[in-house]
């Protein structure tokens, strides 16, 4: 804020007769939130009015530039932004008030911090001269974010403010992106002062490493080159890096021939359909991505940070392979495990440099070493890890994800999937294919159940020509269920795909695997009927009770034109497989088949 | 953790890493001086439960609006590794520099001791302080205050020193340190 006083006041230069300087814009502290947004070309804002940001809903309610999305609480805002920012690689903006406003979006800027999701949450705090009273809706805002935003401003001072809404949004988006948060109290957005713009604005001395060290490229690419079991480990950097970077990843993939696996959060990085995708690592990856993982010579970790849901024991984690690590964080190399060579810098500006190199020293992998590793991938692959009991009375939830999969190749649309969190997160992120990035919104780091269907709606309204469903779980659909009258309000047709096994069936699965069967309240009693639940918000309900009803059912979800749940009634006592236990390591993984055996074991 | 607990493991996370030693590590931390930094500094240690021995905290350069801050934290070796990290991670912090690792240093810092009525004493305590290059910087009928600096040892040893003769109150600044020779941070 010091740097913004610094240059806070810009002085007409009377002297000179040429070139006169625009005069300053004198504006008020909310007027100067919508002129600063629409710079910095924000179009869409999703926020709940109270009485510490009525002035700037009266700024709002005069223009035309920002379209505000009114969400029915300020955690589906939070996370409908998330979604919109996912979706279209731009910052979501929230708008919320003090107190009450501020603490419901806090879990929202939590997940956000985990999933380096750019944010901008501005609040409403109350007048200056009552910070400190206990007064009317106030809150230690700032105090209450700052472990969970990137970083936070209390602004006190209208002249401050252009500046500071311009730095935040360069912080946001700079570097690891993540939430930034600005709390307004009321006075300073009635308070008038001059408008800086965007362009005067000073930069923060905030300025990350995105450029990679090119001395550093050529070591791994000669890593890469000379590998003869290696595996590509992606993440969400790659998809923070923008669309591109996930382009070029896939033309250097391919050019090594090499296999590659990705995190939750890195789905759609590279094509699924494609021979050399080994499917999603981690503690529900797949069989041959944790082996290849495990078994691999030289391990490229590009935009990953070895989060404990992926690594397992990390004693036992790739004990024989070469690591090299590219991320954008700094303070996430070395931080879990130990690499052999670190890259700080973004990951697609890496991949372009790698790619370049390769090219340009006619690189070629060890043809028979690489042939001798894909054929023990295929063994890994033959073990068909995915594969699960099947029936035809009544709907196993791998099933519904199939037939969903076949629909959506089908109708060939432009598709965006949202999640819950639970078992269908992870049977999604198995069974639902990801060929581009920006296409998979999950709460990763932080497990936020109630994220899937405002995050949808977020999605829906970047992407107004895009297929949008929330596979959901029907415990955590009621943790945001009101968001379903934020669809109805804005004509979203999102689509809420429940697999309804009326149980919190991952709490389920742990207390059946780990803690003797003692199922402790993870039996929903009484659940609500979901087809009279959407149609009481004014959209439509359906219902899958056996396997045959299931195409039609999906065939009419995806036609219509209004927000749509479908209650899928799936099986309670599917568990989902495969599975590293805690503790264990990447070749310690549990199948199905091995599931009757798993509880002996450990129970 | 015997290997049948650890065999036996129901957490959703892993197994704690096995006892370590715990060691003490001077930091140094280079930060823009903003309101909040300090918060955001200690509120990772506080959140986290790490340990702050001490702390100091002060502009070092006007012109470009920077503060210095030195904070001594015991740990494993992996909390501190964590903590570092962590600390790095702040939008605000541009330098993050373990003196422990990074090489020999200077450190020391400056404490105020009160020494009241045993006046008997006060002559012996005076002879003792000379030994220390300690000041006086208080004088009364009934006390006297010393100034002591030196590293962090050598403060608590002239403290100790001072307890029979009628010590009442102590405070410390807590370490200042900087690499020795020609390297900066
Ligand atoms: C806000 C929140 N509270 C609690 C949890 C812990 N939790 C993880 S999964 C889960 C059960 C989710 O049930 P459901 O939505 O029905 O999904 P299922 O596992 O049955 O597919 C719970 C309670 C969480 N992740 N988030
Ligand atoms: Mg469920």
């Amino acid at each position: 804020m010091t740097m913004a006083q610094a240059m806070g006041s810009v002085q007409t230069d009377t002297t000179s007769t040429t070139n006169q300087p625009e005069p300053a814009k004198i504006l008020s502290g909310a007027q100067m939130v919508i002129e600063a947004l629409i710079e910095q070309g924000v179009d869409t804002i999703f926020g709940y009015p109270g009485g510490a940001v009525l002035p700037i809903y009266d700024a709002l309610f005069q223009q035309d530039k920002i379209r505000h999305i009114l969400c029915r609480h300020e955690q589906g805002a939070a996370h409908a932004a998330e979604g919109y920012a996912r979706s279209t690689g731009k910052p979501g903006v929230i708008l919320v008030t003090s107190g009450p406003g501020a603490t419901n979006a806090v879990t929202g800027l939590t997940d956000a911090l985990l999933d380096s999701i750019p944010l901008i949450c501005i609040t409403g705090q109350v007048p200056t001269f009552l910070i400190g009273n206990d007064a009317f809706q106030e809150a230690d805002t700032t105090g209450i974010t700052r472990p969970c935003t990137k970083h936070n401003y209390l602004v006190k001072d209208v002249k401050n403010l252009s500046n500071v809404i311009h730095e935040a949004f360069h912080v946001c988006r700079s570097g690891r992106p993540g939430p930034v948060l600005i709390d307004l109290p009321k006075d300073v957005q009635f308070a008038e002062g001059e408008y800086v713009p965007k362009a005067k604005a000073s930069t923060h001395m905030y300025q990350p490493q995105t450029k990679p060290d090119m001395e550093k490229i050529r070591e791994a690419v000669a890593l890469i080159a000379g590998a003869k079991k290696p595996v590509f480990y992606t993440g969400g950097g790659v998809i923070n890096a923008g669309p591109q970077a996930s382009k070029d990843l896939t033309e250097f993939v391919k050019l090594t021939g090499y296999p590659i696996t990705s995190t939750l959060m890195g789905l759609g990085c590279f094509p699924a359909h494609e021979d050399q995708w080994l499917g999603m690592l981690g503690m529900h990856g797949t069989y041959e991505a944790n082996w290849a993982m495990h078994d691999c010579d030289v391990m490229i970790n590009i935009g990953a940070r070895f989060d404990d849901r992926v690594t397992g024991d990390i004693k036992k984690f790739s004990p024989h392979s070469k690591k090299i690590h590219v991320d954008i964080d700094p303070s996430s190399i070395n931080k879990i495990i130990h690499v052999d060579l670190a890259i700080v810098g973004d990951a697609g500006q890496a991949i372009k440099a790698m790619m370049d190199v390769w090219k340009e020293q006619n690189c070629k992998p060890d043809h028979d070493a690489l042939h001798a590793w894909w054929s023990q991938i295929d063994e890994w692959r033959d073990v068909k890890c995915l594969s699960y009991n099947n029936s035809s009375h009544i709907i196993k939830p791998q099933y519904a994800l199939e037939r969903l999969r076949h629909h959506l190749a089908k109708s060939g649309k432009d598709t965006f999937i949202t999640t819950e969190v639970g078992q269908h997160q992870m049977w999604a992120a198995q069974f639902l294919p990801f060929n581009k990035p920006n296409r998979w919104m999950t709460s990763g780091g932080l497990g936020t159940m109630g994220y899937g269907l405002p995050a949808a709606i977020g999605t829906q309204l970047g992407n107004p020509d895009g297929l949008v469903i929330d596979v959901a779980g029907e415990a955590s659909i009621l943790m945001n269920i009101q968001e379903m009258s934020t669809a109805v309000q804005y004509r979203l047709p999102v689509k809420i795909f429940i697999l309804n096994n009326q149980w919190m069936g991952m709490v389920r699965q742990w207390q059946e695997l780990l803690h003797g069967e003692r199922y402790s309240s993870s039996y929903s009693e009484s659940l609500p009927d979901f087809v009279k639940l959407a149609e009481a918000y004014g959209g439509i309900g359906l219902r899958a009770e056996t396997p045959d009803q299931l195409d039609d059912v999906i065939e009419r979800m995806l036609v219509t034109d209004k927000v749509t749940i479908v209650d899928v009634c799936v099986c309670q006592s599917e568990n989902c497989f495969p599975m590293i236990p805690s503790g264990k390591a990447h070749n310690e993984m549990i199948l199905a088949a091995d599931a009757k055996q798993f509880d002996k074991k450990l129970v | 953790m015997t290997e049948q607990e650890k065999k036996e493991n129901k957490s959703v996370y892993g197994d704690a890493p096995e006892d370590e030693t715990i060691e003490s590590h001077t930091l140094a931390i280079i930060v823009d001086n903003e309101p909040g930094v300090l918060a955001r500094v200690i509120g990772l240690f506080s959140g986290r439960g790490y340990n702050i021995e001490s702390l100091t905290v002060a502009e070092i350069d006007h012109e470009k609006n920077l503060s210095r801050i030195t904070v001594v934290s015991t740990g494993t070796p992996q909390v501190i590794d964590q903590i570092k990290h962590q600390l790095g991670r702040l939008v605000p912090v541009h330098k993050v520099v373990d003196l422990t690792v990074s090489g020999p240093h200077v450190s020391s810092e400056v404490a105020l001791i009160k020494i009241v009525r045993e006046k008997d004493k006060h002559d012996a305590a005076i002879e003792k302080a000379k030994a220390f290059d300690a000041e006086i910087v208080d004088v009364t009928d009934e006390s006297l205050i010393f100034e002591v600096t030196g590293d962090a040892q050598t403060v608590t040893n002239f403290i100790n020193i001072m307890k029979p003769m009628g010590l009442t109150n102590v405070t410390r600044t807590g370490i200042v340190a900087l690499m020795r020779g020609p390297k900066t941070i």
